[in-house]
């Protein structure tokens, strides 16, 4: 392994760094400059950009969000049963049969017990 | 081309029969689950009545499995091992949580708690550690210590408790916190030792790692680095979960926060998980491995040092509690420092047999003591806290005399005195350690059995020689924590009083 | 071209490590605690990927899958214990978790 070898990922490194910073400029060194206060207030999408960074959310999002990473990261067992499903046959069926009931007792648990509710 | 089995085939080859006594539980509590959930409040008893009757069931399945015992066999290829070891443990992890459940119910009845999810994290974390003592692979370990452990985290943190002021006194919160961060902590310790074990060896599986480990050493290369810092990283990860010095520091918080029935839970069965893990791990797989001339494991000089500081450390520490729930916090670093003799002892060659016996044998009379000894803390505590001091145990030999003579036997029962299960453990660990050539280690036991004499004896001396106030003490408990009372008093006296019945049950027991 | 041997990944994995305990021992905000535990599971998840790639098998990879699982599930129960300790005394350091000492 020579350095030769990065030639081509430098030279796409220095093109791509050189014209983004071109692109950036160009506009600064050739467009007019009449700067207004709204102008120049960061970009909120509208909203006042002006405010306590930490802003409490609602306790309810952490909720959905604790009960979304627990029925999510099931899915990383289903992904490679999916894959090789032909191949696994009435084995993988119901080796995953029995991960999808115990995982739907626990979902019936969270609905019944109300953490599907939104009010 | 991975040729698919049949149902029929999977059944037979994966041996699913053996790891019933496990396997029938958890499916029994996802049942408790939806019995729980839709039983209503006016039913709230069938969950604590059902998860004894999954522990029976359980207890039943492991009788089945485990009666031949003598042969070995592994289960779903080779990730479950079902021997004498897994069978042993099996019963006393159930009896134990069987304790814990009756102590429990005691305790949310008091405290006007009707939560059945609290069974159901019971059933689940002992699940846990009937997996972890059958587990055969470095996967089915960590998963199962996880099993067993994050349970434990959310029973830790159950209640928190206002005091009279309707201040909050935030203890069962906070031994949950702490608990969760150095449970956690631990466990990252212990996937990374687990991955440069797998690294250096190629294979998870605990025996396969045997088997190549010898020509891993060999090399000297740097697969073999990451042999003796994976082991060393899966040493402090374990040695976190049964709170062994220097990794004890959680332990005394954590058990005086903790929901008493909770603490005598974690006190048993996160030990005999960690321990059940070391023992495989140890002397199964790295046996051979850094074997010095002379047949002794190089890992078994690291493992004599840490059970020593063990026995000083808790023992020495133990002295100036007044909490009793805190003391017997101490009182189990230093058990813990007991077994870690064993476990030293059998890293000799040709005595890991009789110090992995002589383990089991501590694990079973510790189980009955301690659990024993946390639920007549419980008849004197009071749910919002209070009374569980050394001080507000004087004189219950007046008020309630059978109480304070239990818990006379299960003080004797810790220290070790002759006709109780808690001598027979030890004696059998302190032969196996002399066995094994390490009369050092073995004398600081007996030295620091003397020093925790001082501790245990002030308990009974506070019940029948100080003067209380004058007021009787009142029975606070109910009828269930006064039968977890009887059999774990049952279990000190019957297993000290026979003592060849616990080494004849130990007798076919070999992990090497 | 495979020029990249399993070293580097092994380093790489162990730097991650130790950051992650040194951030537990040193941190004190519980969500930086939890954040500093999950660069150690992490960093054993690269370890193992790193080892299974050598080896030329999945065991390593089945091993990251659950060590992901557990870590996810760690999550929501410790997140839950520390909204839970936030409401009663309105701040997560795990300093003012002092209420037990002797």
């Amino acid at each position: 392994m020579t350095i030769l070898e990065f030639g081509p990922v430098s030279a796409l490194l220095v093109i791509s760094v050189a014209l983004a910073l071109i692109i950036a400029n160009i506009s600064r060194v050739m467009g007019p400059q009449r700067p207004t206060y709204r102008k120049s207030v960061p970009y909120e999408s509208g909203m006042k950009p002006i405010g306590p960074a930490t802003r409490r959310l609602p306790i309810k999002f952490y909720l959905v969000a604790v009960l979304f990473i627990i029925f999510d990261i099931e899915v990383i067992f289903f992904l490679p049963w999916a894959v090789s499903m032909r191949d696994l046959g009435v084995y993988g069926l119901t080796v995953m049969a029995v991960f999808t009931l115990i995982l739907i007792v626990g979902f019936i648990y969270e609905w019944k017990k109300g953490g599907l509710e939104w009010e | 081309m991975f040729e698919s089995p049949t149902i029929a085939e999977f059944v037979t080859q994966s041996n699913l029969a053996s790891t019933l006594p496990g396997t029938l539980l958890v499916a029994w509590t996802l049942l408790l689950v939806l019995v729980d959930l839709f039983a209503g409040d006016e039913r709230e008893h069938w969950t604590p009545l059902g998860a004894c009757l999954g522990l029976g069931v359980s207890f039943v399945a492991n009788l089945f499995v485990y009666a031949p015992a003598a042969d070995q066999q592994t289960a779903l290829y080779g990730m479950f091992i079902a021997d004498a070891f897994t069978g042993f443990l099996n019963i006393v992890i159930l009896v134990a949580t069987l304790l814990a459940v009756l102590m429990s119910r005691d305790y949310l009845m008091r405290a006007g708690i009707h939560r059945g999810e609290y069974y159901i994290l019971t059933l689940l974390s002992s699940a846990g550690a009937m997996f972890m003592v059958a587990a055969n692979d470095l996967i089915v370990v960590f998963v199962a210590l996880e099993l067993l452990s994050i349970p434990l985290y959310i029973l830790a943190a159950f209640r928190s408790i206002k005091n009279d002021g309707g201040e909050l006194a935030l203890k069962s919160e906070e031994s949950g916190m702490k608990y969760f961060i150095l449970g956690a902590f631990s466990s990252a310790f212990l996937v990374f030792g687990a991955a440069l074990v797998y690294g250096a060896s190629g294979t998870t599986n605990i025996p396969q790692i045997l088997e190549v480990a010898p020509a891993v050493v060999d090399a000297a290369s740097s697969a073999t680095f990451y042999l003796v810092v994976g082991t060393a990283l899966l040493i402090v990860g374990l040695g976190f979960k049964v709170a062994v010095v220097p990794f004890h520091m959680w332990t005394p918080d954590v058990y005086e926060g903790a929901p008493t029935p909770v603490t005598a839970l974690m006190s048993v069965t996160a030990k005999i998980g960690g321990f059940a893990a070391l023992l495989r791990i140890l002397v199964t797989a790295l046996s051979v491995l850094l074997l010095v001339d002379g047949g002794v494991a190089a890992w078994q000089t690291t493992i004599s040092i840490i059970a020593a500081l063990t026995l000083v450390l808790g023992n020495f520490v133990a002295i100036s509690q007044r909490n009793l729930k805190r003391m017997l916090a101490y009182s189990s670093i230093a058990h813990a420092g007991y077994i870690m003799v064993a476990l030293a002892a059998a890293g000799t060659a040709g005595s890991a047999d009789s110090a992995t016996q002589g383990a089991l044998v501590y694990i079973l009379a510790y189980m009955f003591t301690n659990l024993g000894a946390f639920a007549v803390v419980m008849t004197i505590e009071r749910v919002d806290g209070g009374g569980g001091n050394i001080d507000d145990i004087t004189g219950l030999a007046r008020s309630r005399p059978l109480l304070a003579m239990a818990m006379t036997i299960f003080m004797l029962s810790l220290t070790g005195i002759p006709l109780t299960a808690g001598f027979v453990g030890k004696f059998m660990v302190f032969a196996a350690a002399v066995q094994a050539g390490l009369v050092g280690l073995a004398v600081i036991g007996v030295l620091t059995s003397v020093v925790s004499a001082f501790y245990y004896m002030r308990v009974v001396v506070n019940m029948y020689l100080r003067d209380s106030s004058g007021e009787l003490l009142p029975a606070l408990e109910t009828v269930y924590v006064r039968w977890a009372i009887n059999i774990a008093l049952a279990g000190t006296l019957i297993f000290g009083i026979f003592y060849p019945l616990a080494s004849n049950l130990v007798s076919m027991v070999s992990i090497a | 071209m495979n020029a990249i041997g399993t070293e580097p990944y092994i380093i790489l994995s162990m730097v991650l490590f130790l950051m992650g305990a040194l951030g537990v021992l040193i941190r004190r905000n519980a969500i930086l605690l939890f954040m500093s535990v999950e660069l150690m599971l992490n960093s054993a998840n690269l370890a193992l990927v790193a080892f299974a790639r050598e080896w030329g098998q999945v065991d390593g990879h089945v091993f990251v899958f659950f060590v992901m699982t557990v870590a996810a599930a760690e999550v929501a129960i410790g997140l839950a214990l520390i909204v839970n300790i936030f409401r009663e005394r309105q701040s997560i350091n795990i300093d003012d978790l002092q209420q037990m000492r002797g």
